[in-house]
C-alpha cells in the first residue's frame, strides 16, 4: 500500500472521535436529549481530553515501534499523529471556555492560578500549541538542531497530561493509572534504549 | 494620472462600534442558544414521567416545594453519584444496580432516644404522610437538577422516637452489602458511607427522608429505597440505602471529610463563596444545559429558611 493511502485512512479514522461527537451533538439538538449524557458539557471535555492522552500515546508509539520492528516509515505517521493530539486538545481547551467558564476571562485566570491541575493541562496545552507551530517544514530548517530538543517536550506535555487527569479524579484512579503505566512505558523504553551498552546505530529522529 | 487605491479595509466591511463593543453578548447569546436546546427537554410536567415503578399512594403536595421546572426523570436515573455501585458521576450506578433489590429492607433506628426500633420499609411508609417536595438538588461538582422527592419529613421520625436530652447530632449510614453493592468489594471508599447532621439541622422542615422519586418509589441508583435529602447542602451529604440513623452526642465524622479533609467539611453549605480546592463553586450547570452559566445561589436558594441556623458561624472555617 502507498504511503499517502496508508495516511489518508490514519487521518480518516483520527478524526472518527470527533464525527462521533460531532453526530451525538446532532442527535442532541434534534431532541435526543440522552444523546450526550445528563451532563453534555463534561462528556464532551471528557472525551476530548481522553482523546488527546491516546494521540499523544499513539505519538509516543512511533519510535519504539521503528526500533522495535525497524518498519522506518512509521515516522511518516508521527507528526499527523502528533497533530491530531493537538487538535483534540484545541477541542479540550475549548470546552474549558465556553462550558466551565463561559468565556469569563476573570474566571480562567483564576483558575489556572489557583488550581493546580488546571496549571498544569495550561501548560501541556502551550507545549502542545508551540509543537504544533514548529511543525512545519519551514521550522524544522530554521530550528536545525534545536528542532529536536524542543520537540522532546512531548514527554514533559504526555506527563503533565497524566498529571492532570490524576489530580482531578475523586476517589477512582483506575483510568489515570492506566495512562500513567502506557506512558511510562514508552518513555522507559527511550531511556533503556539510550543506556543499554551495544546500541547499534540506527537513525536517530 | 490619479490611481485611485481603495482602503485596505472598507467601510462596510468594518463591525459597528455598538456591535462590536457587545462581542461577548454575542457570543453569550450563541450559547445561550445551546442551553436551550438543553433545557427545552425540561417543561415536561412531573406526573407525565416516572420509570414504571411502583407508585406511592397519597402524596401530598407541599408548599415548600420549587415552582422550577423539573429535570427529565431519565436524567435524574441516568446521572449519579453512588460509589457502592461505580465511581464517579454517570451511568454506572444505574447499569450496576439492575438486579438490586429494595425490599425486605430493614431500617434501625437507634442511639440516644426513648424510642428506638426496627422498621420494614413499608411499614415505615404506611405509618407516616407522605409528601412531595420539588428541590433543587446542588451537586459539589458544581452540577444540578431539580427533583420531585417523596418522603416523610425527617421531623415526624424525630417526634416519634423522642431523641434524649444527650441526642446532638443524627447520623445516616448506608447499608453494607457486598452482593447488593459490587464496589463495597474494593477500598475505593471507607464502608460503610456515613453522614451526619447536627440536630437542629435534621429537624429543620426542610430535611426529607426521601422514599420516591416522581410519585413512584425509589430507583436503586438514587438511594433505594430510602435516603436522605438536605436541599441547601452539596449531594454528598444525603447518604442514600440507608440501614442506620443513629442519635448521637458527638459529631460523625462523614465519609468525604475521611477521604479528604481539605476538600470537604462536615456543614458542605451550598456556597458560591467558599470553593472547592479543585473548582469553583460561584457557578453551576443546571443540567442538561452545556455551560456553568447559572449563579451558585448562598444556601442554594434556601437562605432566608435556613440561615438562623448558622447566625454566627465562620462559614469558611466550617466548609
Amino acid at each position: 500500500m502507498k504511503i499517502t493511502v496508508a495516511k489518508s485512512l490514519v487521518f480518516a479514522a483520527a478524526c472518527i472521535p470527533a464525527a462521533a461527537l460531532a453526530y451525538k451533538f446532532y442527535r442532541f439538538y434534534h431532541g435526543d436529549f440522552n444523546a450526550l449524557t445528563a451532563n453534555p458539557g463534561d462528556y464532551i471535555t471528557d472525551q476530548t481530553g481522553t482523546w488527546t492522552l491516546a494521540f499523544l500515546t499513539i505519538s509516543l508509539c512511533v519510535t519504539p515501534l521503528r526500533r522495535l520492528t525497524g518498519w522506518n516509515p512509521a515516522i511518516k505517521f508521527r507528526r499527523m499523529l502528533g497533530l491530531f493530539a493537538f487538535f483534540y486538545v484545541t477541542l479540550h481547551l475549548a470546552t474549558w471556555i465556553v462550558f466551565v467558564h463561559y468565556f469569563e476571562v476573570k474566571f480562567m485566570i483564576e483558575d489556572v492560578y489557583k488550581r493546580p491541575f488546571i496549571t498544569v493541562g495550561m501548560a501541556a496545552f502551550l507545549i502542545l500549541f508551540s509543537l504544533a507551530l514548529t511543525s512545519n517544514r519551514y521550522a524544522l530548517r530554521t530550528l536545525g538542531r534545536r528542532w529536536q530538543t524542543l520537540h522532546r517536550l512531548v514527554y514533559v506535555a504526555a506527563i503533565l497530561g497524566v498529571i492532570h487527569f490524576w489530580w482531578l479524579v475523586k476517589a477512582d484512579i483506575t483510568l489515570p493509572r492506566r495512562w500513567a503505566v502506557a506512558v511510562g512505558l514508552l518513555l522507559g523504553f527511550r531511556l533503556w534504549w539510550t543506556f543499554r551498552s551495544n546500541r547499534p546505530t540506527l537513525a536517530r529522529t | 494620472m490619479l490611481i485611485k487605491q481603495a482602503p485596505d479595509i472598507r467601510s462596510s466591511e468594518i463591525t459597528p462600534k455598538s456591535v462590536y463593543l457587545r462581542r461577548r453578548e454575542f457570543i453569550q447569546a450563541s450559547a445561550a442558544a445551546l442551553v436551550a436546546a438543553g433545557m427545552g427537554a425540561c417543561v415536561d410536567r412531573v406526573e407525565a414521567q416516572g420509570g414504571g415503578l411502583a407508585k406511592l399512594p397519597n402524596v401530598k403536595k407541599s408548599p415548600l416545594s420549587t415552582t422550577e421546572a423539573p429535570s427529565l426523570y431519565e436524567h435524574i436515573t441516568s446521572y449519579n453519584n453512588f460509589y457502592e455501585f461505580a465511581p464517579g458521576a454517570g451511568d454506572g450506578p444505574k447499569q450496576n444496580s439492575k438486579g438490586f433489590k429494595a425490599r425486605p429492607w430493614k431500617i434501625k433506628i437507634d442511639g440516644e432516644v426513648t424510642k428506638p426500633g426496627d422498621y420494614e420499609i413499608d411499614d415505615l411508609i404506611k405509618q407516616n404522610a407522605l409528601e412531595e417536595r420539588i428541590y433543587r438538588l446542588r451537586c459539589v461538582e458544581a452540577w444540578s437538577f431539580v427533583i420531585p422527592w417523596v418522603g416523610i419529613p425527617f421531623a415526624d421520625i424525630i417526634n416519634k422516637v423522642q431523641p434524649t436530652s444527650k441526642a446532638q447530632f443524627v447520623e445516616f449510614t448506608t447499608a453494607v452489602d457486598t452482593g447488593k453493592f459490587p464496589m463495597q468489594r474494593t477500598d475505593l471508599l471507607e464502608w460503610p458511607y456515613v453522614e451526619g447532621l447536627r440536630l437542629d439541622e435534621a429537624k429543620h422542615p426542610l430535611t426529607l427522608l426521601a422514599v420516591g422519586l416522581y410519585g413512584e418509589v425509589l430507583p436503586a441508583q438514587n438511594g433505594a429505597p430510602l435516603r436522605m435529602v438536605i436541599p441547601w447542602k452539596y449531594g454528598f451529604k444525603g447518604a442514600k440505602s440507608l440501614a442506620r440513623i443513629r442519635f448521637v452526642e458527638k459529631q460523625p465524622l462523614n465519609t468525604w471529610q475521611k477521604m479528604a479533609r481539605n476538600e470537604y467539611g462536615f456543614y458542605a453549605n451550598v456556597n458560591p463563596m467558599v470553593d472547592h480546592p479543585r473548582w469553583t463553586q460561584a457557578r453551576e450547570r443546571r443540567l442538561p444545559s452545556f455551560v456553568a452559566n447559572r449563579a451558585t445561589q448562598m444556601f442554594n436558594g434556601y437562605a432566608d429558611q435556613v440561615q438562623g441556623l448558622y447566625a454566627g458561624m465562620d462559614l469558611r472555617k466550617n466548609f
